[in-house]
Formats: structure tokens, C-alpha cells, sequence
């Protein structure tokens, strides 16, 4: 698996130069492994009256490259357990990778400490899932929004700090006289403003958004949703979007990556993804997505589950439920094949014409 | 709960709607354990005001007036509420001053068990890996040792060293610093779990974003929010402590006769019971029995407001 | 008569702030072998609805008034005996989480045998040969091992039809789903949507469909209501709702929708957020968000502040609000005149 990732992180094609001029952040080769052994003592055994080192991981992420163009909303989608949370928490150095780098402006960021990744906080910003969960219950939003100035504005004084909480919070449209208030007494779509508004305080370019509207209710994704879009066009952000909803995607994304147990399988403008779905995955998952529109369900039925990440399948991690699947497919790794319009598929079917 | 509709609450008003109060409000056996608990509270503290003599000054005590019985029994003298001990201290004064013995001993073990526990819990749970798995044995060994053992260690190091009178004279300090030792992996553990349920919620994800030091979001994100279950296991450790410290001075391993807590009272009127002057033990340690119930029941109900599964919000 | 029906349902939550409504007026039919869905969003009612069916809420919360009748029989003033016969039995239940239904240390097999010897005398063996026959129509792979392994053992889509299985494991004349597939992925989702209506339609079993997404409501059920801080606001024929939606709440319900607007405009967003029941706006609950609040001539509709709004028909679909109900008026006037 990490074999064609690695020779691509040494050579990079053609087209990947190319882009690297507008990109604001490079995906190289990204590999990580959870271990499930535990530690070295849990991790002996016998076998055949020896002791030997037995470890075990999950193979999260197998060798993904992406490039995230300024100014635009790269979506990954994918079911659970694909890995499109994990990309997100590396990229934001929440874990660290096992193999491969993440570059931002050009910079690598992924072997960095804590503290020479601190001016880098300021410029990328993460939002995350769950509104319930992200806001300290002890703080008040007052606090919990003035935390990141204090500490990437050392040198503001108290008036130009609370000037800018009150800036940002009436941004995301939360009244500023609720700032004595803690994350408890608001709604769901309330703190999930809150969280945005902690993320923008900083004043970044790149923002990581995690699943930030999957917990909440319809009418409030909505609102949540127009807030981020307004946050881009006003500031010029670049997202990040992680989300398992094609809804969105098709109204948000700028370009969509869609990912399968660790993999990307295809990577295109949202238009052309949505038009033309090219990956035999991608097509079963858009044909998934629950329309008001028609009365009876016409999906593409997969046969069998998502295999564990623990024992990753040979060839194409996608080959057990495909209809297309053969011999090549069960042996081969397939690798991104940039197409005619510049979609980008990993799929032995689509480069053989078969599909 | 929208926070649009009225204006900002005081902390009063907060703590004044809070679920905490409301069921405080319904369970009789919480307000009447914690009516108890302070009254003996205040009474050990004001110990040196009310009471009608001082047990330590031995110029004020009476050897001719041991062993008079309480005063609801034939032969007693008005002067002597409760009696007298086998030293003719009056029992009355003699068992406030060693309530505040006992109390001082219960709340300062647990102020440091607390303090190593909370540290130790806090830094295992959060840095996990070597230090967690050092931390963790360390409270496994301090465990093994129940707290006799480590009293006994102490005590004789203690006394060895530098003799009986020094132990005597600073018995408070020391029976601290030993029930303090021998309990601070109940802390540990405790916080350490909580720790690790709350390390892996958003806000701290959050705060590590933010490019916030460890040390600031163990302080400042990740101990406010483990605070409940402290709460808790705080009121079970002092009613412990008090328990352990009564135990030891019945062994004659802690508090001396001429200083005595609680625990010490009981044994020293130990001997006399045969000889018919129960009140000596049975008084004293009464009081102990209710004290450490109202602290026991306040705990469990503590322990019921507090628990996430029955309460959420 | 309908095989069930809801009359002025009223269901109460005693907590500590005082007497809290969760659910008022709620009345609807379902027919042998007819699918209802409910749609609000959370804090709407509709989850209580479906718990309060086979009187199943927990304390604080109780039936206050109103009746449910299954097959001329009262359910909310039932024995639990006599409930006990109805659940599992002619009515079953479908949570969002498998493992609230499944027990963790038995396995599949034992369970299944169980619930169906609580309600039937036969045999272990026959009982196998049942369950068998269950599994193999929810269409799990190898349903003889799957008999013997525990539901960890299973993916969260498995254990889903599992529970399906379960459900009709004793041929139930309705199955109530409560948000059967938010936990699981999309493709696995659509599988298991288009299964139980697959079965719903081959058994001619009556399905209440409890679900927030209303792209699954229009797919597979045939009427739906509508709910709104514990009251229904729109119920009738689901395509018609979908279509052509009365109530200004639906209607911003679907307009939310990212497919109903042009990617990379602004989504038609409803503002504010859901009150909560304890602290209902007075009027139309729905009232503080609506942009429909004011008259053809500029000014606020009064009734809309002041009055809850009652039902009115509009076509086959019957709606509440004040402002549907002076359309209709003033439609009835013109052709009055006219």
C-alpha cells in the first residue's frame, strides 16, 4: 500500500506542479495506523514456543494526496470510518502522521512542535462536529472567545480584545450582550455560531470544518451553512469541509474528494462529480442521496459491508463491492488517473474504458 | 433554556435554579445531614468559646471529680454536663476540643490527598503514555500498603529518630501528612478517568487548536470539568479520614491522651467500661457515629445530583 | 374504522419548572398496510408521539387526555397485561439505536427465541425455524451462523436488519420506526429504507415512520404530518405536502433544503430556532420565525400573536395556520361574488 504512495511523494506528476502555485495546502503520501496492541508487554506472544512481537493496526489512511486551492471549499465525503475525519485532525497536527507530509504555503507542518506551529494556528482554524461538546461548559462565551486572542495577541490591551469578541460575535450573528452566558444556556445552532465565531477571532485563511453541521436540525444547517458561505466570500477563506452528506457538497464544494476505507477514489469539480460520476463508488453513493423529487428509491445496491480497516483488502480497497470488480481489481492497487476533464479516478474499470 | 428570552442571571440566581439546589429542596436527609454536619462543625470550631473549661490546662482540671457520670445519672454533679473522664476532665469540653481535632486531621488529610492525587490523576490521564503507566503503578504501590502500615512506618521513623515528645507534639501535622499519603491514589484514579472521558471531547481538541500549552488546558479546560466527581469522592475521603484517624488513635498510633481527638477519647475511656463509666467511650464515640453518617449522607446524595447518567445538562 | 387511530392525544412531562406539554392535540388514522410518516425537527414531539402510542414514556411524562385506539381497543387506558399483548405482538418497534433493543450478552439467536416464546407456545425448534426464515428475509448473508453470534459481532447496518427481523419476528399488523437509519451511512441507509418498505408492502404490515429527513419521508411513505413544538402543523398526503407545502414551517423546511437552492447561492434558511416547550411563544408557536406573520395589506396578522391556530382543509391536507386560513377565506369570498 505505501509503495506507489511513497514513489508519488518522490516524483510528483506533472499536473500536481502545476497546481502547487495556487495551493495553500499539499497532501503528500499521508499514511496513519492506529495501533490496537496496546503496549509492548500486551504485544508478546506465543507462537510455536517462542515469544514473538505481535502488533495489530487499523490502517486509517493509505496514501492520500490532496491540494486545497486558495480561496476555494475542498469537500472530502465518505461514509464512517473512511478516514475523511483523521485527514482533518492531521492536517491540524491534532495527530501525527505515521508516513508522508503536509505542506501549507509551502511549508511543512506535519514534524513541527507545538510551538513552531503556534503562528500557524493563527492561520488555520478548525470547526468542530458536535456544538455540544466544543465549547468548554465552565467558560463563558466571553472567555472562551477572548482565550485565542490573549494568547496570538499578546500584545492587545483589554479594550481592543473585547472590541473584537464583540466584532466577531455580532459577525456570526450572536448578540454580544450574552457574552456573560455559558455554552449551556444556548441552542445547538447558537454554539455552533459560537464555535465558528472562536474559529474566525484569529482572523485565519484556512478553515477546517469537520462535520459542522451533521448534529444539527435542518432548519439550523441551513443558517449554519449561510453563515460559513458568507464568512468565505467576506473573508476569502479557504475550507476544508468534511462531511458524509452529498447534499451539501453539491451546494458548498468548490471541488470534492470522495474517500473509501483510506483511499481517495475520486477527486473532480463538484459540477463534474455531480454530472458525471465516475467511480463506480461515487455513483452508488450519489444514487443513495434521498430525493424529494422521486417517489421510489432507484439506488445502486452494493453487495456486502465496508471491510475493516484492520485487514486491508488487496488490490482495490473497493473491489468486494463492485459490480465492475475483476481479477485486475483484486490484485492491482488502482492510483488517481487524471481524465479529459480533469477529474481525477482511481479505478482500473474507468482507465480500461470497461465503465 | 434559550439564552434570547431574559436577561443575564446573577450567580445566584443561577445556583438558585440549578438542579442541585431544586433536589437539595426535596431530600430531607440531604438538609438534615448538612443542618447536623455544620452544627458540629461550628460547634468544634468554636470549641475554645463554648465550652466550660479547657481540657489541656491541667491547672483547671480536678483529679478528685474522674470518672462522675453524665447528668442524667445518679451522682453526677451539675458542674460536669456530660461527666468526667479518669483524669476528671470535664467530658463535654474535652470531646468539643477533640471534634476539632478529628475535623482539622479529616480535612487537612484530605486537602492533601487532594492536592497529590488531583496533580497526579491530572497528569497521568492527560500526558498518558510513560508517565501515565509510572503514576499509575506508583498508586498501585501506595495502595498495597494500607494506611496502618504507613502510620506504623511513620511513627516509628518518627519516634526513632527523634523521640516520643516530638511525636506528641506534633502529632496533628504528622497523622496529616500520613493519612494524606496513604490516600491519594483514590484521588489519582478518580480524576484520572474523568480526565480521560473529558480529554477526548471537542473542547479540548479545541483548545489544542488554538495552539494553547498543555499545561493551560490540563489547568484551565480539562480540572474545572472533572470537579463533580471530586466533589463527590471528597466528602466519602473526609468521612474516611476521620474514621482512620480514630482508628489510629484507638491503636495508640496517633493523638496522645493529653491532646485527644476523638479517637483517642475512646480508647482512653476504653479501660473504664468494665468499671461502669461508659459514658467516657460511648459519648465520644456517638459523636463520631453521626458525624461521619451526616458526611456519608451527604455524599450519597452528592453522588446522586452529580452522576452524569441520572442527570444530564 | 382504522386499524389505529390517534384522537386528541395530550401527553404532559412533570418537571421541576412545572408541568411542561409535549404533545397537544395530536390526532391521525393509519390504515391496514398504509405508511404515515412524522417529520419535525428534535424537540418537536415526534419521538414522544411514537413512544406514547404503545405507552411507553417514562416518567415524568404521562398521557394526559385523549385516546389511542387499536382495533377498538383503548391502548392508553390498557392494562399493562393487556398492553404487554399488543407490543412486540400485533405492534412493534424500531429505535434509532440497534443496542437499545438488542441485549449485548445474548446472542441473536436467544433473543429472537425469546420474544417469540413470550408470545406464541412452540417449540425451540419451530422458534429457530422462524427466526431462520426472518433473517433470511431481511436478507442477511448466512443467517445460520448470524443465529449464534452476538450483536457486537454484527456491523451497524446488520444489527439494523436484525432488529427489522425482530420486529416482524411475530407478523405485527404496524411497525413504528423511530429514525431507524440516522445512524448509519448513506448507502447502508438506503439499503435498509428500501427494505422495510419492501416488507411493509409484501406483508401488508402499516409503518409509522419517525424521521427528521424528509427525503426518506417522501420516498417511503404515503401520508405524513408535520410537527412543531408538540403539535402537528400539516398533515396529509405525503407527495402533495412535498409539492405543494400549505404551512409556512414546511415550506421552510424544504426550502432549507441544499438541493432546493442553486449551488453557491445562500440556502432559504427558516431564522431563529425551535422553542422550547416550556416556554412557548403565545399565538402560533411558530409565530417569532414566520415571514408570513403579516396581512396581504402590510400589517401583522393579529391572530398569528394572539391565537393557536385551528385546522383548516386545504385540498386533501389539513393545515394549521391563520394565514392558509384567510387565503382560503378570501378564495370562498371571490367565488362568492364571483
Amino acid at each position: 500500500m505505501t509503495a506507489p504512495a511513497e514513489a508519488k511523494a518522490a516524483h510528483p506528476t506533472p499536473t500536481q506542479n502545476e497546481k502547487s502555485d495556487d495551493s495553500l495546502l499539499q497532501i503528500r503520501g499521508l499514511n496513519k495506523r492506529f495501533s490496537l496492541s496496546g503496549d509492548f508487554l500486551e504485544q508478546l506472544r506465543f507462537k510455536g514456543g517462542k515469544l514473538v512481537r505481535h502488533q495489530e493496526y487499523v490502517h486509517a489512511i493509505n496514501g492520500v494526496d490532496l491540494d486545497i486551492k486558495r480561496g476555494e471549499a475542498l469537500c472530502v465525503v465518505g461514509e464512517s470510518g473512511c478516514g475523511k475525519s483523521t485527514v482533518a485532525r492531521m492536517v491540524m497536527g491534532l495527530i501525527t502522521p505515521s508516513e508522508g507530509e503536509i505542506r501549507y504555503a509551502g511549508e511543512r507542518i506535519d514534524n513541527l512542535s507545538s510551538r513552531q506551529l503556534l503562528p500557524y494556528r493563527k492561520r488555520m482554524q478548525m470547526i468542530f462536529q458536535n456544538p455540544y461538546a466544543s465549547l468548554n461548559p465552565r467558560m463563558t462565551i466571553q472567555q472562551t472567545l477572548e482565550e485565542p486572542l490573549r494568547l496570538h495577541h499578546p500584545d492587545w490591551d483589554r479594550e481592543k480584545i473585547e472590541q473584537k469578541v464583540e466584532d466577531v460575535m455580532r459577525s456570526v450573528g450572536i448578540d454580544p450582550d450574552w457574552g456573560k452566558r455559558f455554552g449551556h444556556e444556548f441552542s445547538g445552532g447558537q454554539r455552533q455560531r459560537i464555535a465558528i465565531a472562536r474559529a474566525l477571532a484569529v482572523d485565519p485563511e484556512f478553515i477546517v470544518a469537520d462535520e459542522p453541521i451533521s448534529a444539527l436540525d435542518v432548519s439550523i444547517q441551513a443558517q449554519v451553512l449561510n453563515l460559513l458561505m458568507e464568512a468565505q466570500q467576506e473573508r476569502n477563506l479557504t475550507y476544508l469541509f468534511i462531511t458524509h452528506d452529498l447534499a451539501v457538497v453539491e451546494h458548498f464544494g468548490t471541488r470534492v474528494a470522495v474517500m473509501y476505507l483510506g483511499t481517495v477514489c475520486e477527486i473532480a469539480t463538484t459540477s463534474t462529480l455531480f454530472a458525471k460520476p465516475r467511480h463506480p463508488y461515487t455513483q452508488a453513493l450519489l444514487s443513495a442521496i434521498p430525493r424529494l423529487e422521486d417517489d421510489r428509491p432507484q439506488h445502486i445496491r452494493l453487495s456486502g459491508e465496508v471491510p475493516t480497516p484492520v485487514n486491508l483488502p488487496s488490490g482495490c480497497v473497493f473491489h468486494g463491492r463492485c459490480p465492475h470488480a475483476n481479477a485486475r481489481c483484486k490484485q492491482e492497487i488502482p492510483v488517481l488517473q487524471t481524465q479529459d476533464d480533469g477529474t481525477r479516478v482511481a479505478c482500473h474499470a474507468v482507465e480500461e474504458g470497461r465503465l | 433554556m434559550n439564552a434570547s428570552s431574559s436577561a443575564l442571571p446573577s450567580r445566584w440566581e443561577r445556583f438558585r435554579d440549578s438542579y442541585l439546589f431544586y433536589s437539595f429542596k426535596r431530600d430531607m436527609v440531604a438538609q438534615v445531614s448538612l443542618v447536623v454536619f455544620i452544627a458540629l462543625v461550628a460547634v468544634a470550631v468554636l470549641a475554645p468559646w463554648l465550652s466550660p473549661m479547657n481540657p489541656y490546662d491541667l491547672a483547671q482540671i480536678d483529679i478528685l471529680a474522674s470518672e462522675l457520670p453524665p447528668f442524667w445519672v445518679e451522682g453526677s454533679d451539675a458542674q460536669y454536663l456530660l461527666g468526667t473522664d479518669a483524669q476528671g476532665r470535664d467530658m463535654l469540653s474535652t470531646i468539643l476540643y477533640g471534634a476539632r481535632v478529628s475535623l482539622i486531621i479529616g480535612f487537612g488529610a484530605v486537602a492533601l490527598q487532594a492536592l497529590i492525587g488531583v496533580c497526579f490523576g491530572l497528569l497521568a490521564g492527560y500526558l498518558g503514555g510513560r508517565i501515565d503507566a509510572f503514576l499509575m503503578r506508583l498508586a498501585d504501590i501506595q495502595l498495597s500498603f494500607s494506611t496502618l502500615m504507613v502510620a506504623i512506618i511513620v511513627g516509628a521513623l518518627v519516634k526513632a529518630i527523634f523521640g516520643g515528645e516530638t511525636f506528641s507534639a506534633y502529632a496533628v501535622p504528622l497523622l496529616v501528612l500520613i493519612i494524606g499519603l496513604a490516600e491519594w491514589p483514590q484521588y489519582a484514579r478518580t480524576v484520572r478517568a474523568s480526565v480521560l472521558a473529558e480529554k477526548n471531547k471537542e473542547y479540548v481538541d479545541a483548545a489544542r487548536v488554538m495552539g494553547l500549552r498543555s499545561k493551560r488546558i490540563m489547568f484551565r479546560h480539562v480540572l474545572p470539568n472533572t470537579l463533580s466527581p471530586i466533589f463527590v469522592i471528597s466528602t466519602v475521603q473526609i468521612a474516611n479520614a476521620i474514621i482512620s484517624e480514630a482508628a489510629l488513635s484507638f491503636l495508640g498510633l496517633g493523638m496522645p491522651e493529653t491532646h485527644p481527638s476523638l479517637g483517642s477519647l475512646i480508647k482512653s475511656g476504653f479501660d473504664y467500661i468494665q468499671s461502669g463509666s461508659w459514658w467516657i467511650t460511648l459519648i465520644p464515640g456517638a459523636l463520631l457515629v453521626v458525624l461521619v453518617l451526616s458526611i456519608n449522607l451527604l455524599g450519597d446524595w452528592l453522588r446522586d445530583v452529580m452522576n452524569p447518567r441520572l442527570y444530564k445538562g | 374504522m382504522a386499524l389505529l387511530e390517534v384522537t386528541n392525544l395530550d401527553v404532559r412531562f412533570g418537571l421541576r419548572q412545572g408541568e411542561v406539554r409535549a404533545l397537544r392535540d395530536v390526532n391521525f388514522t393509519l390504515e391496514r398496510g398504509e405508511r404515515l410518516g412524522i417529520v419535525g425537527e428534535s424537540g418537536a414531539g415526534k419521538s414522544v408521539a411514537a413512544f406514547s402510542l404503545l405507552n411507553l414514556i417514562a416518567k415524568p411524562g404521562f398521557i394526559a387526555g385523549g385516546s389511542i385506539n387499536f382495533e377498538g381497543k383503548t391502548l392508553n387506558t390498557m392494562s399493562e397485561r393487556g398492553l404487554r399483548k399488543v407490543r412486540g405482538n400485533r405492534i412493534s418497534m424500531i429505535f434509532q439505536d440497534p443496542m437499545m433493543t438488542l441485549n449485548p450478552v445474548l446472542s441473536i439467536g436467544e433473543q429472537m427465541v425469546e420474544c417469540l416464546k413470550a408470545h406464541r407456545r412452540i417449540s425451540g425448534k419451530e422458534a429457530r425455524a422462524i427466526c431462520l426464515d426472518k433473517l433470511r428475509q431481511v436478507q442477511i448473508p448466512s443467517p445460520e451462523t448470524r443465529l449464534d453470534q452476538y450483536p457486537h459481532e454484527l456491523s451497524g447496518g446488520m444489527r439494523q436488519r436484525v432488529i427489522i427481523a425482530i420486529a416482524l419476528l411475530l407478523d405485527p399488523d404496524i411497525i413504528i420506526a423511530d429514525e431507524p437509519t440516522t445512524a448509519l451511512d448513506v448507502t447502508i441507509q438506503a439499503e435498509i429504507m428500501a427494505l422495510l418498505l419492501e416488507l411493509c408492502e409484501q406483508h401488508n404490515v402499516g409503518l409509522i415512520l419517525i424521521t427528521h429527513d424528509l427525503g426518506v419521508v417522501s420516498q417511503v411513505t404515503q401520508r405524513m404530518l408535520v410537527m412543531y413544538a408538540g403539535r402537528v402543523i400539516e398533515q396529509g398526503p405525503t407527495r402533495e405536502i412535498i409539492n405543494d407545502p400549505q404551512h409556512p414551517y414546511t415550506q421552510g423546511l424544504i426550502n432549507a433544503l441544499p438541493q432546493m437552492a442553486t449551488p453557491g447561492e445562500k440556502l432559504n434558511q427558516i431564522r431563529g430556532s425551535m422553542p422550547s416547550l416550556s416556554n412557548l411563544p403565545s399565538g402560533c408557536a411558530f409565530h417569532p420565525r414566520c415571514n408570513f406573520i403579516n396581512r396581504a395589506d402590510g400589517k401583522p396578522r393579529p391572530a398569528c400573536t394572539e391565537q393557536v391556530p385551528g385546522f383548516v382543509e386545504s385540498g386533501n391536507c389539513r393545515v394549521a395556520c391563520h394565514m392558509v386560513a384567510e387565503m382560503i377565506e378570501d378564495r370562498r369570498l371571490k367565488e362568492e361574488t364571483s
